[in-house]
């Protein structure tokens, strides 16, 4: 039905701009100089009088619609309703619904089958309401603009008005974004905080909600004692770290060698090389970790009779390193190549070499742009997700030694909502905690990128 | 400033009179530079072909795993699919959809092996074509019925095993020249086969050697139980010199985890026990060099083809090996030297997925000429299934296809509209600065924290279909706005004032200017921004596995609210079925996915240097 009108409202809106124009070009006569705006100013305008009020009453209409009608369904069985519990509410509506409309039904009874039949009936009358009002609005509209066309109405002004508003309600949808992370976040959270203390949250050294319940069913309070997050926040910083050990020098030097001492043929060989390295999906990161590189980890450890995990640690530090390589490599060339030659000139002319130039003039010019491009690569492994499901371990495990497995943070949250669970224990809402947590650290260290550069930044000419 | 120029007079030293550096320590010095610069330069090409290696190695491991999943083996069988069979009073699709194609493919393949009799065997037999053998023929039946019946042979997929050994990737296998006369004792059952020359002797002592290398690995094992061993002792030691100091519950942690590893280390004692006396058996039997040799599961198979007939040898010694019959010999006949053939295939049969019989009677149809290798269309044209030989993308493809076009038909007009605004129209105050700063993060927000908003807000709150193209093609739009905007307001900046000015010269009005002289002009900075973050979210997973895009969806979608899934995410599901060839079809999969993302990184790429212009 939505659908149907929706199209209804596009056609009208289509022809009301050719209608528009016609009528404008009728009244201005044989000079259209004479109109204040252009005929398709004019048509935008009689579209827009015609058909976005009758817009906006069919999407309040049809959101506001169900729940209405759903209160008014309950309140019909008020008695029988009283009985029942919320989830059981919902079943019945549910079914209800699906006899009316035709979908899978559990079973029925004489109680299921009046409701649909009221349901039927009040969906009857509401869409013939909602369309035969939205008929109106497009009519009275329709007739306004139309009767309101003349040279000196300012269309322009009135269409471009228009699209302002829309082009701000775009812009205020990336806000709203950033509002609904942070707002579905934190509800959930304070849900999940009011189940556990958050200090067993912050500082618990055990983490294992799978074992938070007595049992399968069970109506119970969770055992606060598994949800302490400091071994996940261990195993996210220890994975990072052998990320960075793998990215941080080879990104550096890869930068450093491309900005100073490749000749043009090296640097279109290698930037495209990167780029490549950039752009494979983390997808495949994670399986060829899971398949070549901790296999091979496996067996070299095992022949050198160490005890090594097939999901050690090491191995997605590895390849969380080698995806995060070219987001070094491509930030620090562009803040070493933003040293200005003159620097370079300088201390060369003094007869130092290439490398003590670099080392010790254009390095440290450009270091609050490493240090920033180092943070924002660390908040990227912190971030990172598919790798590490596929190639790290799910138990909790507070260790140094990187052959043990170790699981972070988000492979947790995957765990945790990959899976049929109620939404409202526990579990689940713990997975919103971490998410939280993950989102606030990831935005103080992008904040601390920032404002490292903005500070330390030196400016030169 | 000092004056270089003159030789410095120093006393009792000889002057060289040339260069700056007229001392050994000067020029040790000037050595050491040099040589620091020589390394620091060698670190950088260094780093340069580790991150070159690693591409290689990535890509030539995923394209070595795919390139056999390209192709896949069809073996033709007889079938009965005459009109009489199936429909006899002609009732037309009703009846013809119930037949039980199962029956007749089995009929057909037992036609072909009429030796096989016993119950197992016969399921064996069965076991060699795909499960989905039968649904192919009633869907030829059923969309062709006038083609279809009355034929008289009917090509099905191999089960996936049986496609791996035609592709040769289930054992090695040595082929053993003979050089004496072999004698069999009978045509079937269980026979001997005597040989004149040393053909089983070389046999017997391969066996022998097969055992010493069990024997080692064994050994290796045991080393590792020992330690394991010894770590829990030293653990269980360590608790018991804490507990005094811990509190109550601390200590009876400490009991239960001292508990668990005494039980661990009975465990432990049991599997070295058994260990030893396995590494004792082995060591014996390797080094009896000449005994008789009783073939199990666990070593290498050793089968004889002699006058047409296949036996499978239960034991060897020297001079003969006794074994069963699979494939009946035609003649007891001695067979001269070269005339017949002993195989050995080295992977034990317990270690393998197909077993003797299934090789034996693979080989039967491919001698028949009736397996052909062709062009893996299932893999291209099916959804996914639990089973290795049928499963395809297909169904994943067209899911990414319709979260593709929800994601471009929602962020790309939203990003747009919003870059113009803020690039064009916004006052520059605080409001807009954070807006601008706001953007910026959401764009290094990971990934799942989108997944956990579109979880929370459009499944939870909206109430809109779980794993639907639809929701998934939301969450992109969400993490692909950013990226739009960013790059659309670097586009609409890079185009010179000049341009404005002259439209609102001859009395355009703001919008009017924007919309028709300064985003033409941008747009293919813009579409350039837009590819790059459309091929970005091709890529993601993490988001779409939180909205549920996770489920088994076998029927391929046909509208944006169908549950459905993505190619990588099909690809996460891939990996994590054991069987070999899943493992194959992922990483085709994966060739399928790059190939997309290349292409459109190759357009965007096309598109920025054919028209983009410098100012």
């Amino acid at each position: 039905m939505f659908w149907l009108l929706f199209l209804a409202l596009l056609l009208v809106f289509a022809a009301s701009l050719y209608i528009g124009a016609q009528r404008s070009r009728q009244v201005a006569g044989p000079n259209t100089h004479v109109l204040h705006s252009r005929p398709s100013y004019h048509g935008g305008y009689l579209a827009i009088m015609a058909t976005v009020p009758a817009l906006g009453l069919l999407i309040i209409w049809s959101i506001a619609q169900g729940p209405i009608i759903d209160g008014m369904v309950v309140g019909q069985f008020s008695d029988e309703f009283e009985a029942l519990s919320l989830p059981e509410r919902e079943a019945f509506l549910r079914d209800a619904r699906a006899i009316a409309f035709g979908g899978i039904v559990s079973f029925t009874d004489e109680l299921k089958e009046a409701a649909a039949a009221i349901y039927e009936n009040l969906y009857r009358i509401s869409n013939m309401a909602m369309t035969v009002l939205i008929a109106l609005l497009v009519i009275v509209g329709f007739r306004r603009g139309y009767s309101s066309i003349e040279p000196k109405r300012r269309t322009r002004h009135f269409v471009e008005r228009a699209v302002m508003i829309l082009l701000i309600a775009c812009s205020v949808v990336a806000i709203f974004t950033t509002v609904g992370i942070v707002l579905s976040l934190i509800f959930e959270s304070i849900r999940f905080f009011t189940m556990i203390p958050i200090h067993n949250f912050l500082f618990g050294l055990h983490w294992s909600p799978q074992s938070a319940f007595a049992g399968a069913g069970e109506v119970v309070d969770a055992n606060p004692e598994v949800f302490g997050a400091i071994p996940l926040i261990a195993g996210t910083l220890f994975i990072t770290f052998i990320a960075m050990l793998v990215a941080g020098p080879v990104g550096l030097f890869a930068a450093i060698y491309l900005s100073d001492y490749a000749s043009n043929t090296v640097r279109a060989v290698a930037k495209p090389v990167l780029e490549v390295l950039a752009g494979v999906p983390t997808v495949v990161y994670g399986f060829f970790a899971a398949l070549t590189v901790a296999p091979f980890i496996r067996n070299s450890g095992e022949g050198l009779g160490l005890d090594v995990s097939s999901e050690s640690a090491l191995a997605a530090g590895l390849v969380m390193g080698i995806m995060i390589i070219p987001f070094v490599s491509s930030l620090s060339d562009d803040v070493i190549s933003a040293v200005p030659q003159s620097l370079r000139d300088g201390s060369l002319a003094l007869g130092s070499t290439k490398s003590e130039t670099i080392r010790r003039v254009v390095l440290p010019a450009a270091l609050p742009g490493i240090v920033s491009a180092m943070i924002l690569a660390i908040s990227r492994a912190i971030g990172e997700t598919m790798i590490v499901v596929m190639a790290a371990g799910l138990a909790d495990n507070l260790t140094i030694n990187p052959l043990e497995a170790v699981t972070p943070v988000t492979v947790q949250i995957v765990t945790l909502l990959v899976g049929d669970q109620e939404f409202d224990s526990a579990k689940t809402l713990a997975a919103f905690a971490l998410g939280l947590l993950l989102f606030c650290v990831t935005l103080t260290l992008n904040f601390i990128a920032l404002r490292v550069v903005q500070k330390y930044r030196e400016q030169y000419d | 400033m000092t004056d270089v120029a003159a030789s410095p007079p120093a006393a009792g030293a000889p002057s060289q009179g040339q260069g700056l550096h007229t001392s050994d320590a000067a020029r040790k010095r000037l050595k050491a530079r040099y040589a620091s610069e020589a390394r620091f330069k060698f670190f950088g090409i260094a780093a340069v072909l580790t991150a070159a290696f690693f591409l290689v190695l990535l890509l030539s491991t995923i394209v070595g795993q795919a390139i056999p999943a390209f192709n896949q083996h069809y073996v033709t069988i007889p079938v009965d699919l005459s009109q009489e069979s199936l429909d006899p009073n002609n009732e037309g699709e009703a009846v013809l959809r119930r037949v039980d194609y199962d029956a007749v493919v089995r009929n057909g393949l037992r036609s072909l092996f009429p030796y096989v009799e016993s119950r197992g065997d016969r399921r064996t037999l069965g076991g060699l074509v795909s499960s989905g053998s039968a649904v192919r023929i009633r869907q030829a039946v059923l969309d062709d019925p006038d083609a279809t019946i009355g034929q008289t042979s009917f090509a099905v997929p191999l089960d996936d095993v049986a496609d791996l050994y035609f592709k040769g990737q289930v054992s090695e296998e040595r082929f053993v020249e003979t050089t004496g006369e072999a004698s069999p004792t009978g045509t079937e059952g269980t026979i001997q086969i005597l040989s004149t020359a040393n053909d089983f002797r070389d046999l017997l002592a391969d066996v022998k050697d097969f055992l010493g290398e069990q024997a080692d690995e064994v050994e290796r094992e045991l080393a590792s139980r020992e330690r394991s061993l010894e770590r829990a002792e030293i653990d269980i030691v360590s608790y018991r010199d804490r507990m005094p100091e811990e509190g109550a519950d601390r200590r009876e942690f400490f009991e239960d985890q001292v508990q668990i590893l005494e039980r661990g280390i009975n465990g432990l004692n049991a599997n070295i026990r058994d260990l030893t006396a396995e590494l004792a058996d082995l060591r014996a039997r390797s080094t009896a060099a000449g005994a008789d040799e009783v073939l199990t599961t666990e070593l290498p198979s050793i089968l004889v083809e002699i006058n047409g007939g296949v036996v499978k040898a239960s034991s060897i010694n020297a001079t003969a090996v006794e074994g069963e019959v699979i494939v009946p010999l035609t003649t007891t006949a001695a067979a001269s030297g070269g005339d017949w053939s002993i195989r050995e295939v080295v992977l034990p049969e317990r270690n393998r997925k197909l077993d003797d019989r299934s090789l034996i009677y693979l080989d039967q149809l491919a001698a028949e000429e009736r397996v052909e290798r062709q062009f893996n269309m299932i893999f291209f044209s099916s959804g996914a299934s639990r089973e290795a030989e049928l499963a395809g993308i297909w169904g994943a493809v067209v899911g990414s296809f319709f979260t593709m076009i929800v994601t471009l038909s929602l962020a790309f007009p939203l990003g747009v509209a919003a870059a113009i605004y803020l690039e064009e129209f916004a006052p520059k105050n605080r409001l807009t600065q954070l807006i601008e700063v706001n953007i910026n993060n959401l764009a290094a927000v990971p990934s799942i924290v989108f997944g956990l908003l579109g979880l929370a807000v459009f499944l939870n709150t909206f109430g809109l279909p779980r794993s639907a193209p639809l929701v998934g093609g939301m969450v992109l739009a969400l993490m692909t706005l950013p990226t739009i905007i960013i790059a659309s307001r670097a586009a609409l900046r890079a185009v010179p004032p000049s341009i404005r000015e002259g439209a609102l010269g001859v009395g355009a009005s703001k919008l009017q200017t924007v919309l028709h002289h300064v985003l033409p002009l941008a747009m293919p900075g813009i579409l350039t921004g837009t590819i790059i973050g459309m091929a970005q979210a091709l890529g993601e997973t993490a988001p779409l596995l939180m909205i549920g895009m996770v489920a088994f969806i076998v029927d391929i979608p046909s509208t944006p609210v169908d549950p459905s899934t993505v190619l990588p995410v099909q690809i996460f599901m891939w990996a994590d079925f054991p069987e070999v060839l899943f493992r194959q079809k992922t990483s085709a999969a994966i060739l399928v996915l790059l190939a997309f993302l290349v292409t459109m990184n190759a357009l965007a790429v096309i598109l920025r240097k054919r028209f983009e212009r410098r100012w």
